[in-house]
């Protein structure tokens, strides 16, 4: 009892972050993720930690990936218009392979759309948003204490797979405030990038490790090597080198796609003993558990399958999971970007239901779904 | 509060007025209570004026869908916010109208508290800020959701000392109009 | 080259530049700076954008970042706020620096981290094989501006003292003694140095201007680019095809920000005890 407080998503994503070990942290103030940025100016300086305001959000993610790679955990948090800007250099850190932590919290688009409201329109873009192939780990927590868990979860990815990782909130969850119940001294596991252990003249920064995860020396060490966004061999350097090229880009997707069974998770309710399937995230699937406790209270056999972990997705999971229902439903604040997935996944058409006005989307909406496709 | 009841609480007004503050107060004092809450709102991009609305849940079990729909008691502070969320409340709810807010609505509990009224008259130089606490202290007088005890709890952990002090009069002074408060029908 | 220079560079020289391009000299200049610093290359960065410019990072043996377009600054910034301890050069073009980076530039002179900046202009974008950048002078050609350039052009030590960068200086490729020296002095300031290294582009910009011959590149550079002190003395006629080299502006009393930050460290910390 004694920890337990009302606690904001945002300000709980920032806890995290500190918990995590976040040193740096660079930002940009945009609504609805604000309030991560003034928790950051506020908590880090006490912690003997590094908070900068920069002048646009390209400047926060470039700064964000210049302290990762020295050997800090950093991060920063923005929104849509912000997300947006970042796409290159994240696409600078899944080339590099710097570990860092990007927190979107989506709010309602396209452009500046309506910055104070809801949305989860940043699904896709959270994959595919920076050009070229990489694969990335996106993570979306549907409650206050899991932005908290989620958050430091994200370094730990990030630092384990020397990958950006993003955390992928949503309005909903990032100003909801709720009850937040954690011993700030509890200890949690804290994942550091794995160290060279060859001579300084003998490492690869970009090795082809057989877990296809190579060592990040800390700088400083007598490990210098370059680091550019130009492809590169496993020394670092530029590379046109067709076999070198190909193996490399394979590689920046098989480390993460090709293990995903190490980390990707979900919380599965009834998913085996349902005709109808609900799969969501985020806030949206706080709705989807209520609507399928209600409808099972009238005898109707409904599941939930929430994916924590958004991407990359879980073919092999989702497939078993969806193998034999009646219907698929997918409820999210968009026009059907994760349902389009899950129908790529499983080769079939899913119902879904959609809210793009910023509003959550209703329980009874999600109720009325299910009975609809019962007829 | 029964075992069982489940409050759904909308309290809306225009930006500055404060009721983000007192949903988040009530919140937390649930939480110290032991029970579960949740609080969210949603505002427009004005930090003062507009149609500002914060919600609460209070409930002894878990809370999923987190924002509310259809309130069942809802505190209306300024014309905008009753002419906005005036429709939206559950039937056989609560209306509380601070003050010539709106005209009340059908088949529902309407009650008129001057809630500002009471602040200004408690603080005449002051700038209606404590109004949000009167409107806590009325709700917990209507409902007696939390105890006195959280209350002062969350009003220590939502203020700084001082200001908590002086706050106490508001909110004593709203409970009282609670308690003594009488409700129309239309 | 020198031996005493090659240990700062990794072993995979030749580099990328054409022949009679100006940045090499600024490379040795930077060398022969660094030597005379006698820096620990375990404890330096050297961080670029995109651009001719921006490949000296790929030669230079310390820890090396080249960045995505315009964005060096950036990174440094970061570097600097996780490892203040390390010594950090950025090199950067016009092109990279002033326009698609001209924003994080501004911004980088007036926060005031303790970095070294070279930035070599060269007029031009020649890696994209010579569009106009914002300091390609008035009336000059290149491919996006066949018929001359009708845009007015950034004076970037102009631009750095507006924005309150606390060291501003300016050389070129043909007084390289002196461009060392700007550098030397530009690391030993506190706070952020930039420096403007004249440098030449005989394929993509001195073709399309009447000046293809590197010699004659370097003749234009010698004759225009003055000592401050020479250059003040001139008549205003006499400076319309001058620009003066050496230091332009310092300012040694500015808060310097890691050690501002430092302070609000210690000061908050000290606080909530």
């Amino acid at each position: 009892m004694a920890n337990v407080r009302l606690v904001q998503g945002n300000e709980a994503c920032a806890l995290g972050a500190l918990k995590a070990g976040a040193y740096n942290f660079f930002g940009y103030p945009i609504t609805p993720s604000t309030e991560i940025a003034e928790h950051m100016a506020e908590m880090m300086p006490k912690c003997g930690a590094r908070f900068v305001q920069m002048e646009d959000e390209i400047a926060s993610i470039g700064a964000v990936i210049g302290a990762a790679a020295t050997g800090r955990k950093a991060f920063t948090a923005t929104s849509g218009p912000g997300f947006s800007l970042m796409q290159e250099a994240i696409g600078f850190a899944a080339i590099d392979e710097v570990p860092c932590v990007v927190v979107d919290v989506q709010r309602m688009g396209p452009c500046t759309g309506l910055p104070t409201l809801s949305a989860q329109g940043d699904i896709q873009q959270a994959r595919f948003g920076s050009h070229g192939d990489h694969a990335i780990i996106a993570l979306a927590p549907s409650s206050v204490m899991e932005t908290y868990y989620m958050t430091i979860q994200c370094f730990n990815l990030a630092e384990k797979y020397r990958t950006p990782v993003i955390l992928l909130l949503d309005e909903e969850i990032g100003h909801l405030r709720e009850r937040f119940d954690v011993d700030p001294d509890e200890e949690v596991e804290i994942i550091n990038r794995k160290q060279p252990t060859c001579a300084p003249e003998d490492y690869l920064p970009y090795e082809n490790t057989e877990d296809d995860v190579p060592a990040m020396a800390y700088w400083g060490k007598g490990y210098r090597y370059h680091m550019t966004g130009l492809t590169h061999n496993q020394k670092g350097y530029y590379s046109s080198v067709l076999p070198e090229v190909d193996a490399f880009n394979r590689r920046l997707t098989r480390k993460i796609e090709g293990h995903i069974d190490e980390f990707w998770e979900s919380e599965d309710f009834f998913v085996d003993d349902c005709d109808y399937l609900f799969i969501a995230y985020g806030s949206v699937a706080r709705t989807a558990q209520e609507a399928m406790e209600e409808l099972r209270a009238e005898g109707i056999k409904v599941g939930l399958l929430r994916p924590k972990t958004i991407w990359p997705i879980n073919e092999a999971k989702i497939k078993k999971a969806c193998e034999g229902k009646k219907a698929v439903i997918v409820p999210e604040l968009n026009l059907g970007q994760y349902a389009r997935e899950i129908e790529r996944v499983i080769g079939k058409p899913v119902e879904k239901v959609t809210r793009v006005d910023s509003e959550l989307v209703l329980v009874e909406e999600c109720v009325d779904k299910v009975k609809e496709v019962l007829k | 509060m029964s075992s069982h009841e489940k409050y759904k609480i909308r309290l809306s007004g225009s930006g500055g007025q404060g009721v983000i503050k007192a949903a988040v107060m009530l919140a937390e004092a649930a939480l110290v209570d032991g029970r579960n809450a949740t609080q969210s709102q949603v505002y427009g991009p004005e930090s003062r004026g507009g149609a500002t609305r914060a919600e609460v849940n209070i409930s002894d079990g878990p809370i999923l869908f987190p924002k509310v729909e259809n309130p069942g008691i809802l505190l209306c502070m300024s014309p905008e916010s009753f002419e906005k969320f005036g429709a939206d409340i559950a039937p056989g709810g609560t209306l509380i109208l601070d003050g010539d807010v709106g005209e009340g609505t059908k088949g529902v509990k309407n009650y008129r508290i001057p809630i500002t009224d009471t602040c200004r008259d408690l603080d005449p130089k002051g700038s209606d800020l404590s109004a949000n606490v009167v409107a806590l202290g009325v709700l917990n007088g209507l409902f007696d959701f939390v105890s006195r005890d959280a209350i002062v709890e969350s009003l220590y952990r939502n203020f700084k000392k001082k200001v908590a002090e002086l706050n106490w009069k508001f909110y004593d002074a709203g409970y009282e109009m609670g308690k003594n408060a009488k409700p129309f029908e239309l | 080259m020198k031996p005493e220079y090659e240990k700062y560079f990794r072993n995979n020289l030749p580099h990328i530049w054409c022949a009679g391009c100006g940045h090499g000299i600024v490379m040795s200049a930077w060398a022969r700076a660094v030597n005379q610093l006698g820096l620990d290359k375990d404890q330096c960065v050297a961080i670029s954008g995109i651009g001719c410019s921006s490949r000296i990072t790929g030669y230079i043996d310390m820890h090396t970042m080249n960045t995505t377009h315009g964005r060096a600054l950036t990174f440094a910034t970061g570097v600097k706020m996780a490892r203040p301890d390390l010594n950090v050069f950025v090199f950067s073009g016009d092109g990279d620096g002033t326009a698609i980076g001209g924003n994080h530039f501004i911004h980088a002179c007036r926060r005031n981290i303790d970095m070294t900046v070279v930035l070599m202009n060269n007029n031009i974008y020649g890696m994209t094989g010579g569009q106009f950048s914002p300091m390609t002078p008035f009336g000059k050609k290149a491919t996006t501006c066949p018929y001359g350039s009708i845009d007015r052009s950034f004076d970037m030590a102009e631009l750095a003292k507006g924005a309150g960068a606390t060291f501003v200086a300016r050389s070129d490729i043909f007084h390289a003694k002196h461009l060392t020296d700007m550098i030397v002095a530009g690391f030993n300031h506190k706070g952020f140095s930039i420096i403007e290294a004249v440098s030449s582009c005989p394929i993509s910009y001195g073709r399309r201007n009447g000046t293809p011959d590197p010699r004659d590149m370097m003749d234009n550079i010698k004759e225009m680019c003055v000592m401050k002190a020479a250059y003040d003395k001139l008549s205003d006629e006499e400076k319309a095809n001058k620009i003066p080299i050496g230091i332009l502006q310092q300012i040694d009393d500015a808060p310097e920000y890691t050690s501002e930050y430092e302070k609000l460290v210690e000061r908050v910390q000290g606080g909530a005890k």
